[in-house]
């Protein structure tokens, strides 16, 4: 069969030039770097372009009725790909071919405008996502149920809720009648219920044999939604297979573990009440270490720094797994605490996580009131243990905590 | 399936692919007809403006240019000579404004969805014809008010002079909305520029006040020929100068082109910079 998508050798550049914040310049900056050039070529100093390439010889296909996920580190240039495949960037070399009518979905409700009634931007916002005014005539109705706005339609948008702003918004995405779909995101907006409405409209388009192209950050969402996987690494394609393969190739990419982890600093950090700087991991020896053997018990110490004196002062530390579930928290009690650095530890000796990848997130906060919080920054790997423990079968896919319980049996 | 194909390249064209422009002739209307709600919307007065504005710039014009200064309209009565210059001169540079900033203006759209982008610039010209159209009718006053009826040359010429007027906006305003989206502060010049034209062009002054032999000069400013004609074949103010107003044609000609090329040429970049 022939693909639907093809694309060949992908490759995208792009200029920064140093220390600019902004990629447009001034006529001003320009004209006056123009009087210094004189100078600066006499000593040898030329205006310095860094390249960067996003992309880097991309290249797969995708077949009708795929459904595909695209995972990455962020700027691994997942972003970029969708943007050439939407056309809103070219790529510096290579070419794709899309075969089919395709819309893309890079934001939900682009074009809309504050002063236009809600029928105003349904027409708008149908019309630069390709539909034809006959189009949305005839869905109109539907859409304006979808997003349950009947009552507020020639009502100016900038009078609504973000709630229903963002379902009118994707009220119009979700009743595109594409053969391609690319989709940014767009997802990540709105309540749980209407994320869940999302989604649910997402794998019914894919149903109909339409073509999904999706990029993500949610590894338990692609794994619900795709059957294909694309794992981006610095603009490269790393793995391409199942959405499985393509998740097992990210989370061991992802980082590599290791016993400490400083923790950036935060912006304006004196201003602040507090922050932690640094996570460190400890075996059940107290040794530093990057991976936990199954079953043993470790520690996860923070180091924080308090610039004032706090009255109810608790720190948190808690681990989600790969699949970005949280799987425990703990918090301190409560206390007085006198500006200064101190290092909080966090034993954990009563749960048997299963082997994989866990993340660990923390927070700092005064009277519950949080001020510094840090998640993605620090990692661990539980490992199986050399020896095998004769009560547990499996160490991974029968669930997360697999402790073993004293468990009646009695002869009935 | 549809056998609709897309190819995704590098792009190396320079010129406007008038398919494809045509193909999304239902957005470049959607946007224009955003862009004329969104208008009246925003104001109270809405079409009140269009009137007011060149009205009393016209009494401004007259006490001052006229009656102060002595500037002379010949036989026609300087309100209805410097409004007929202000007609198109507002049309003119409210279209120079809006193209110039068009660009910049439609980031949000720009950065996430694809469309030919000329679509941008070309919409933008069309919202000052709404305000374009209120104005003629207080001139359609004016000649009733002073007992001028205009000549038939001059009402055929009135369509074909707003389309030359439309053509330089186009093309001068196509230029700097591409600069805009490089250079920021290109925004903060178009006013500077509109101030200055407005004394390069015959808004206030006849353009007999100029040596004759030079006259040819100011054609290459096409506003300043859509003006003589105008006045020439509504006012009756002398005839209509045909090999200035071909100078004009020629240099309003160019002026798109240059636009044109600069646009395609700066195009690939825009959603990289913006």
């Amino acid at each position: 069969m022939k693909p639907v998508i093809e694309i060949k050798g992908i490759s995208k550049k792009y200029d920064i030039s140093h220390l600019r914040k902004t990629n447009y310049r001034t006529v001003r900056e320009d004209l006056s770097a123009l009087l210094r050039r004189p100078t600066s070529l006499v000593s040898g100093k030329v205006r310095k372009k860094e390249e960067f390439w996003a992309l880097r010889d991309v290249s797969f296909d995708v077949n009708q009725g795929d459904i595909v996920g695209i995972i990455g580190r962020n700027g691994s240039g997942k972003s970029t790909l969708l943007k050439i495949l939407s056309r809103i960037v070219d790529p510096t070399r290579g070419e794709a071919i899309l075969h089919g009518k395709t819309a893309s979905l890079l934001e939900v409700g682009t074009g809309f405008h504050a002063e236009l009634t809600g029928r105003e931007n349904v027409y708008f916002n149908g019309s630069i996502l390709g539909m034809k005014r006959s189009e949305i005539n005839a869905k109109f109705n539907d859409i304006v149920e979808f997003a349950g706005v009947e009552k507020f339609l020639d009502t100016p948008v900038k009078f609504y809720s973000s709630g229903m702003y963002v379902r009118l918004a994707f009220a119009v995405a979700a009743h595109l009648d594409p053969e391609i779909l690319i989709v940014d995101e767009v997802l990540a907006v709105g309540d749980a219920e209407f994320q869940k409405k999302s989604l649910g409209k997402m794998s019914s388009v894919a149903r109909d044999g339409r073509t999904v192209l999706f990029v993500s950050h949610s590894m338990p969402t692609v794994q619900k939604l795709c059957n294909k996987g694309v794992h981006l690494v610095d603009g490269q394609v790393a793995k391409i297979g199942t959405m499985k393969q393509a998740v097992d190739s990210y989370i061991n990419s992802h980082l590599k573990t290791r016993p400490l982890f400083d923790l950036p600093l935060p912006p304006r950090p004196k201003e602040l009440a507090g922050y932690a700087t640094s996570v460190a991991i400890f075996d059940s020896q107290n040794h530093p270490a990057s991976s936990i053997v199954f079953g043993q018990d470790f520690t996860i110490k923070i180091a924080f720094k308090i610039n004032r004196p706090l009255e109810n002062f608790v720190i948190a530390a808690g681990f989600k797994n790969s699949m970005d579930v949280a799987v425990r928290t703990i918090w301190s009690k409560g206390r007085p605490i006198q500006p200064g650095s101190y290092t909080a530890g966090f034993r954990f000796n009563d749960v048997m996580l299963e082997t994989g990848l866990y993340n660990i997130e923390l927070g700092l906060s005064e009277k519950e009131m949080p001020f510094d919080n840090s998640e993605g920054q620090a990692f661990f790997n539980i490992e199986p243990s050399a020896t095998h423990d004769p009560r547990i079968l499996k160490l991974s896919g029968s669930g997360i905590v697999l402790n073993t319980e004293d468990v009646m049996i009695e002869r009935s | 399936m549809d056998q609709l194909e897309t190819i995704i390249k590098p792009r190396s064209k320079t010129t406007i692919d008038f398919k494809e422009v045509w193909a999304y002739r239902e957005l470049f209307f959607f946007f224009t007809w955003r862009d004329i709600k969104v208008r009246y919307k925003q104001s109270v007065l809405g079409a009140g403006w269009a009137i007011i504005q060149p009205f009393a710039t016209m009494v401004v014009f007259t006490l001052f240019f006229n009656k102060v200064a002595g500037i002379k309209s010949g036989a026609v009565p300087y309100a209805i000579f410097s409004y007929t210059g202000l007609l198109f001169w507002n049309y003119f540079s409210s279209a120079l404004n809006q193209v110039s900033n068009s660009l910049v203006g439609n980031q949000g759209v720009i950065t996430k969805i694809y469309f030919p982008r000329i679509i941008i610039p070309i919409s933008a010209t069309l919202l000052g014809l709404v305000d374009f159209f209120f104005a003629a009718i207080v001139f359609a006053v004016l000649t009733i008010y002073y007992h001028i009826t205009p000549g038939l040359e001059g009402l055929l010429l009135v369509l074909p002079m707003l389309l030359l007027s439309l053509i330089t906006a186009l093309g001068v305003g196509t230029f700097f909305a591409s600069l805009n989206v490089k250079y920021r502060d290109v925004r903060a010049i178009i006013p500077f520029i509109i101030q200055l034209g407005l004394f390069l062009t015959p808004v206030i002054y006849p353009v007999s006040s100029i040596p004759h032999k030079y006259q040819w000069i100011l054609s290459l400013n096409p506003l300043s020929s859509v003006i003589n004609t105008m006045r020439a074949g509504l006012l009756h103010q002398g005839s209509v100068n045909w090999a200035d107003l071909g100078i004009s044609v020629i240099s309003a000609t160019v002026f798109l082109a240059i636009g044109i090329w600069y646009f395609k040429r700066t195009e690939r970049q825009f959603a990289d910079i913006i």
